[in-house]
């Protein structure tokens, strides 16, 4: 009896009525919320704050971390791949060679793993409470700045002191576009993430299979040797990898040396627009029907 | 004309049963590969369960849904476990999609399915106030604006600084609330959060509840505290298995709901008892077993209405199917939400003449009356127990519903006595000698 009368008003008020949320079955490829994403940008710079906060809070050295991490990386990589493997580093002394590749790698790595956990982890507050999923990832992007900038205020430290010891490499001007080599990074592990993430919401060995990945994509993407040492048939396919670039032109704008073919950029430029679109893709699919699957 | 604000059309979800998909990457390409080759897919499972619960099998959580609420309306939602309650409010919270129909909605929303939720243990209490604010749909200058409130309601004002993870739970509650209570959304849905904390904590809570719908906002309220729904709504719409079955004035739905419930009539059988045992039960070996439950009327009859005269007898057949010693057996009155308003027990009564303290193999009917002019007009529900000491401990709650119909005492009105008690108590009234008429006499 109820139920009647509500569908004869419900017919009568479909004239144009002016509504703020509409909420219905749809199950859109493309809607990322961004003026959601806008609207919360205050959780964004929360989620940065209680990440920052609790780094310093849990661990005992806290940011110490960040400076004895690379260190390590780079004298172990040193000694094995240069000293005992003997593979050239094109004339840049090694350690800043080694140094160099581990820091812009450890952007891109620690953002691609704290972003494919986006939904496992949050799954309890994603249950209880609705705001834009995408802010998670977007907040570990940023967060993992301030991690970077550390670590690569360390290697220009390091690099002063190599050119002030008469090292022979010198900077080009392609340095200033360093901002959007990190962009580049940003926007790749973003895309990669939450494509990952929202793989792992059907396949949970994914996130095991995570872990070795991107060890296995760190060797393949220019870390511990140069890209001029790969066979020329190969290097195409080798390009299509787009950290290589990033960590090429990275080099390049710091030493002179790597490589910056334009049509290598615009292929790595590529792969990073489709992975990213793809991820949100993905992501704005998996986010509405997540709850109901985990 | 107060304006539409939510309008609710057509709501269905559906949810499918048991496991979707394998989990793992490694199965679904392991049984993709056999049935490639034409072999049988190694990861079907291999089951003689039928019916609900089959894998695959779909079931509604909501179905075909429509209600409006008007601006300002604060409006009710029961129902039993499982009706549906929780995914609609999922569905407006936009937590989760409907599988088909569309929700309209006028006006900032906020939802609280939970209360704290994002709080981060090694976070202080005020920055997880504005952790929690945010999470909840607020801007970091309106908690800024109200965080002195915040704190004052929270009455914890020592240990804002004091990272999360220290609070006693109780504190941690309030904390949480206190931001939630301060939300301003035009709309708001609740979910049950006011079961939360002590009886001190959660009649604020209902006061603050009751406070933003006096300023004119809209609440969506769902809870299984009758007496909250009462006194928070006025319009209540009722649940049952996924569909709308009532939507009406509050009184009107609670009271059908409350009807609803009562389990069969005034005898429950063996099969009734076993679908509600709890407690600490042996199920492979028991040593008593229930075989029936019934309220009866002074001439033995079954029934479940009583005058407020009339004495109620409860009989209890149980079988010992060994040799048992001391078994209690306890039968206790409730209201509609569990709470205990009377207690009694065999052992009680000294002038018993089964020797309860060890009873042979055999069926056994245990007995109590509640005597007539006890208890006021309302329904109550009885909770009977087993206990053989130390190894078993059963309990059927709510296993019958009665009513009382309040008579009057002398024929003079006595109201409608819709309380728990309403006892034929001994009085006394004399005029008082000396007091009161004499300041006037001197």
């Amino acid at each position: 009896m109820a139920r009647s009368l509500m569908l004869d008003t419900i017919d009568r008020s479909e004239e144009g009525e002016q509504w703020d949320l509409i909420i219905r079955a749809g199950k859109g490829w493309f809607n990322l919320h961004l003026r959601d994403l806008w609207r919360y940008r205050d959780l964004i710079s929360l989620f940065i704050k209680r990440d920052f906060a609790t780094f310093y809070k849990q661990t005992a050295f806290g940011p110490l971390w960040y400076i004895i991490h690379p260190i390590l990386v780079t004298v172990v990589f040193n000694i094995i791949f240069n000293k005992i493997a003997g593979i050239s580093t094109d004339g840049i002394p090694s350690f800043l060679f080694y140094f160099s590749g581990s820091v812009a790698w450890g952007y891109f790595a620690s953002c691609l793993d704290q972003a494919s956990g986006t939904f496992v982890k949050n799954a309890g507050i994603f249950g209880k409470v609705y705001f834009p999923r995408l802010t998670v990832p977007v907040s570990v992007v940023i967060i993992n700045l301030v991690k970077f900038s550390i670590q690569l205020a360390l290697f220009v430290g390091f690099y002063i002191y190599f050119i002030a010891g008469g090292s022979t490499v010198r900077p080009t001007l392609f340095i200033l576009l360093l901002p959007v080599l990190v962009f580049q990074m940003a926007l790749l592990s973003l895309g990669m993430g939450i494509l990952v993430s929202s793989l792992t919401t059907k396949y949970r060995d994914l996130t095991y299979v995570m872990s070795f990945a991107v060890q296995l994509w760190m060797y393949a993407s220019s870390i511990v040797f140069p890209a001029s040492r790969v066979p020329e048939k190969f290097l195409p396919f080798y390009m299509a990898n787009p950290m290589v670039s990033v960590v090429e032109l990275f080099r390049y704008s710091f030493f002179g040396k790597g490589m910056h073919d334009p049509f290598y950029i615009a292929i790595s430029w590529a792969v990073t627009v489709m992975v990213l679109f793809g991820g949100i893709m993905l992501f704005s699919r998996i986010e509405k029907s997540f709850m109901d699957t985990v | 004309m107060p304006q539409t604000v939510i309008k609710v059309d057509g709501l269905s979800k559906q949810y499918r049963y048991g496991v979707i998909g394998h989990g793992t990457l490694y199965k679904d390409i392991e049984s993709w590969w056999a049935r490639l080759r034409g072999k049988e897919d190694p990861n079907v499972r291999i089951t003689e369960h039928v019916g609900p619960g089959l894998d695959g099998e779909w079931f509604w959580a909501l179905r075909d849904v429509s209600f409006e609420v008007q601006q300002g309306e604060v409006l009710g939602i029961i129902g039993r476990n499982g009706a549906g309650k929780s995914t609609l409010l999922k569905i407006l919270s936009r937590v989760t999609t409907p599988t088909t129909g569309v929700v309209k909605i006028k006006g900032g929303i906020a939802s609280l399915l939970e209360v704290g939720t994002g709080f981060h243990q090694e976070l202080t209490g005020r920055e997880n106030v504005y952790l929690n604010g945010v999470i909840l749909g607020m801007t970091k200058a309106e908690i800024k604006s109200k965080f002195d409130e915040i704190v004052d309601f929270s009455g914890i004002e020592r240990f804002i600084d004091t990272p999360v993870k220290r609070y006693s739970s109780g504190m941690y509650v309030r904390l949480a609330f206190a931001v939630a209570a301060h939300l301003e959304p035009e709309i708001l849905f609740v979910d049950e959060v006011l079961a939360v904390g002590d009886v001190e904590f959660q009649k604020k809570c209902l006061g603050k509840m009751e406070d933003v719908a006096k300023e004119g906002r809209t609440i969506l309220f769902v809870s299984h505290n009758m007496a909250a729904i009462r006194s928070l709504c006025r319009r209540t719409i009722l649940l049952d298995k996924g569909e709308l079955l009532m939507d009406s004035a509050t009184n009107e739905v609670v009271a059908h709901y409350l009807g609803q419930n009562l389990v069969g009539g005034a005898v429950a059988s063996k099969a009734d008892i076993e679908q509600r045992m709890e407690g600490k039960i042996n199920r492979s070996n028991p040593s008593v077993r229930f075989r029936r439950i019934a309220m009866l009327a002074q001439d033995g009859v079954p029934k479940n209405s009583f005058d407020s005269d009339e004495d109620i007898i409860v009989s209890i057949t149980f079988e010992c199917l060994r040799a048992v010693r001391n078994l209690h057996v306890l039968v206790s009155v409730v209201d509609e939400n569990n709470f205990p308003i009377l207690s009694t027990q065999n052992v009680d009564d000294s002038t018993i003449t089964t020797n309860f303290h060890r009873l042979d193999p055999g069926v056994y009917d245990a007995s109590c009356i509640l005597p007539g002019n006890t208890f006021g007009g309302r329904r109550f529900f009885l909770t009977v127990c087993l206990v053989n000491l130390k190894t078993e401990h059963v309990t059927v709650k709510k296993i019958l519903e009665f009513e009382v119909k309040f008579q009057g005492y002398n024929n003079s009105y006595g109201g409608s006595g819709d309380v728990f008690f309403r006892p034929r108590l001994k009085w006394m009234m004399r005029p008082v000698d000396g007091e009161g008429l004499s300041i006037h006499q001197r």
